[in-house]
């Protein structure tokens, strides 16, 4: 089952490396990650993907928590979140037929052309992971992919719940 | 708190001191001279310098096991560092508080692949509790307070803490500052067991008609042991020890079954895959343990307690986990039976013996004197009567390990010192040199083998030095005796490299690095000469006992099979 994990963590030299050693010492799975300071620059936050039964996440759970600089993780994916994930997409737009398709599709899905360059646009959209992979797919329907660069997901508890110190 | 101003260098000695650290164990070299420099200069920390760096982390590890204290271990960067791995990591499997100061070339050149330079935070990491870089002269007392802290709290382990040489120079000087009493928000280690999971535990053991309580190297750890005997009695329970719970309960206890596990007492591992409660104490069903975990006591209700909550339904499922300090937890259930008016029902608990004494009458720890050659088994069963049962004994890997665990049954905890999870060859003299250390006017012995003293036998010579009058019983069977009884049992008796076929002659071997040297041959004269060997005082006796090379570690649980299903003897099933 796919899982989002959220890591409140000390912005440590080390913390983040221990985090990746972990997940590849006991053979966790990491299908993406990102990380960046929060607005208290002594705190990082991690959001792990992962995939694993429960008896595996449990483990994952309890091994992130041990680590000395972890202050808290919690499972998103456990109640209603909000995920989300930015995409930047480089395709070919030739002649107008596939530039008025590629703008079409870009405007239904909500997308962004950002940049545009002799036979190549450049869009940016945000979304979960099944939307931006719904989008991706029509595009590559539709003409040729030349770059695709992923942000990895973020996630956040709905509601009142926080994941904070 | 104290202000003056002082080097990188003097920062480290004097938080060490602060600390109260009274021994650390090391060896010199380029990135760490200015600390040896301080070192020189004052009385408060005394360095033992080791032959080689793995040794100064066994020293230390075994000064730990013995007295519960951390134990500290100095190495320069590069070589030094990588040459602490091995005790490093038998450390952390057996969770043993230590913290490694290493040396590191100057910030500035670190990334260069400069001359020594190692990436020891990076090559240790999966193998330490914690580590901490330094990268400004005044961090260091507050790094080290908090390595201390980290390692000796909780479930306790190894913190390395790496020293890059410019922050320890003349040059580099600071305010010294340093808090004993760390908090840190992220690491919290003090826990009590729910009072939900207790009462639930209480009720399980309560309801229990085949209990067994199941004791680890944790109770050693939370020093445990007095809260554990008192339970057992009241509980009126069956009790066995892993091999890193040995001394836990008094080995001589009524209630306790022997060790359990791969080489067990069968009566210790039929009563686990007979149990209907099990309660799990400091232990982490290892693999050495369980046998196959798909068969593992399936009739049984699993309460364990664990401050390590990874440990907890990791291998097997716990149906009552308890996260806590076994000692806290230990109190808890008591509290908890008193509170509940708790008596064992006395048809049932004897039922239950009844049944337990028929497997103990099998007498599975047992061996058969064929011949006149020594048996190794012997060797042992004298030792612990020469010393009236409380010798410190301190193990290196293999069969006579076994042996060791089997016939010396361990009065006190501490006393039974080994490398149970790592299963480190070479642990056992220089751990026995860091017990010594502290504890002079007891016995410590170092039981070995013929393979494993040779994995750090240069020891001898610090030995001398400071003048550690270890007794190293060394049952030479002439080969690897333990992979040789893999090869005979599983490997069609194809002895592939498990020979010694040029051995050194241990008795000149140990009187030209100025000890005394004594070699048994013959069963009749072994209790004598064990004897005068222990008489001998204030030197160190290397004592080389030829024992029959052919005599296998029984029972055996068969591989793949449940807890009980063992080799009792050769060729004979439970
Ligand atoms: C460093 C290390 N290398 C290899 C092993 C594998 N091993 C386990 S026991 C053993 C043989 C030990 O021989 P010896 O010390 O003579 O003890 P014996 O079994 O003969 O009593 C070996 C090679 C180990 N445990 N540790
Ligand atoms: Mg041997």
């Amino acid at each position: 089952m796919r899982r989002i994990l959220a890591i409140l963590l000390e912005n440590e030299a080390g913390s983040l490396s221990r985090i990746v050693g972990l997940f590849s010492q006991r053979a966790f799975n990491i299908e993406s990650l990102t990380v960046a300071p929060t607005e208290d620059q002594s705190l990082s936050r991690i959001t792990i993907v992962t995939r694993g039964d429960d008896k595996v996440l449990e483990q994952i759970v309890k091994q992130v928590n041990k680590l000395i600089d972890v202050i808290k993780i919690t499972d998103l994916t456990e109640r209603s979140h909000v995920e989300r994930e930015l995409i930047l997409i480089k395709v070919l737009a030739m002649n107008d037929k596939s530039r008025t398709e590629v703008k079409r599709i870009t405007d239904i899905f909500r997308g962004s052309i950002i940049d545009i360059g002799k036979q190549v646009y450049t869009i940016q959209l945000t979304g979960d992971a099944q939307k931006i992979n719904a989008f991706v797919n029509t595009l590559a329907n539709e003409t040729e992919i030349i770059e695709v660069v992923r942000s990895g997901c973020v996630g956040i508890a709905r509601g009142e719940k926080a994941l904070r110190v | 708190m104290t202000t003056k101003i002082f080097t990188g260098a003097q920062m480290v000695v004097k938080a060490l001191a602060a600390l109260e650290v009274k021994y650390i164990f090391g060896y010199p070299g380029g990135t760490v001279l200015d600390i040896y420099d301080a070192l020189f200069q004052q009385t408060d920390v005394e360095h033992i310098l080791v032959r080689h760096e793995q040794a100064a982390t066994h020293m230390a590890d075994g000064f730990a096991r013995s007295t519960g204290e951390v134990g500290v271990v100095l190495a320069t960067s590069g070589p030094g560092a990588t040459n602490c791995i091995t005790g490093i990591a038998t450390a952390y499997m057996d969770s043993i508080p230590m913290v490694v100061l290493s040396g590191q070339v100057p910030s500035t050149l670190i990334g260069d692949d400069a001359f020594q330079e190692t990436d020891i935070i990076g090559c240790s990491r999966p193998i330490v509790k914690h580590s901490f870089n330094c990268r400004v002269v005044e961090e260091i007392p507050n790094i080290i307070a908090k390595a201390f802290y980290i390692a000796s709290t909780g479930r306790p382990g190894p913190v390395v803490i790496e020293l890059p040489k410019d922050l320890l120079m003349p040059t580099s000087t600071g305010e010294f500052h340093i808090e004993i009493d760390v908090k840190m928000r992220s690491y919290n280690p003090n826990i009590k067991g729910h009072h939900k999971q207790i009462k639930k535990a209480v009720s399980a053991i309560s309801d229990a008609k085949k209990l067994v309580v199941y004791a680890g190297g944790g109770v050693i750890i939370a020093n445990a042991s007095a809260l554990l005997t008192e339970l057992v009695e009241k509980l009126d329970a069956p009790i066995t020890n892993t091999l890193m719970g040995l001394g836990g309960i008094s080995g001589t206890h009524k209630n306790f079954i022997g060790m359990l596990g791969m080489h067990g007492s069968l009566e210790a591992n039929r009563s686990m895959a007979n149990a209907d409660v099990i309660l799990a104490l400091g232990a982490r069903f290892d693999d050495r343990v369980t046998n196959n975990v798909k068969k593992f006591c399936p009739d049984a209700t699993i309460i364990h307690v664990d401050i390590d909550p990874t440990s907890i339904s990791k291998t097997i499922n716990a149906h009552i986990p308890v996260v806590g300090l076994v000692d806290v937890v230990l109190q808890q259930l008591l509290d908890e039976l008193t509170a509940t008016n708790f008596e064992p029902n006395k048809e049932e608990r004897a039922d239950w013996w009844q049944q337990i004494n028929k497997w103990r009458e099998v007498n599975s720890i047992s061996y058969v004197q064929e011949g006149d050659q020594i048996k190794p088994q012997r060797v042992i069963e004298a030792m612990y009567k020469i010393t009236k049962g409380e010798a410190y004994v301190c193990s290196d890997v293999g069969q006579h390990q076994m042996f060791a665990a089997q016939y010396y049954p361990f009065a006190k905890p501490r006393q039974w010192i080994n490398s149970g999870g790592l299963g480190t060859m070479g642990f056992g003299l220089p751990a026995a040199m860091g017990v010594k250390l502290a504890f002079p006017e007891s016995h410590v012995i170092c039981i070995t083998g013929d393979g494993s003293i040779q994995m750090n036998i240069q020891e001898l010579s610090t030995c001398l030095q400071y003048n550690l009058s270890v007794v190293i019983i060394s049952l030479n069977n002439r080969s690897l005796g333990m992979v040789r009884q893999w090869q005979d049992m599983v490997y069609g008796g194809r002895h592939s490299s498990s020979y010694m076929e040029s051995l050194p002659d241990f008795v000149k071997l140990a009187e030209s690095y100025g000890h005394v040297g004594m070699q048994i041959n013959h069963l009749d004269e072994l209790e004598d000469k064990l004897t005068e060997a222990f008489n001998i005082k204030n030197r160190l006796v290397f004592v080389d006992v030829l024992v029959d090379e052919k005599e296998h570690v029984y029972p055996m649980q068969i591989r793949l099979g449940a807890i009980d299903e063992m080799w009792i003897k050769k060729g004979v099933k439970s």
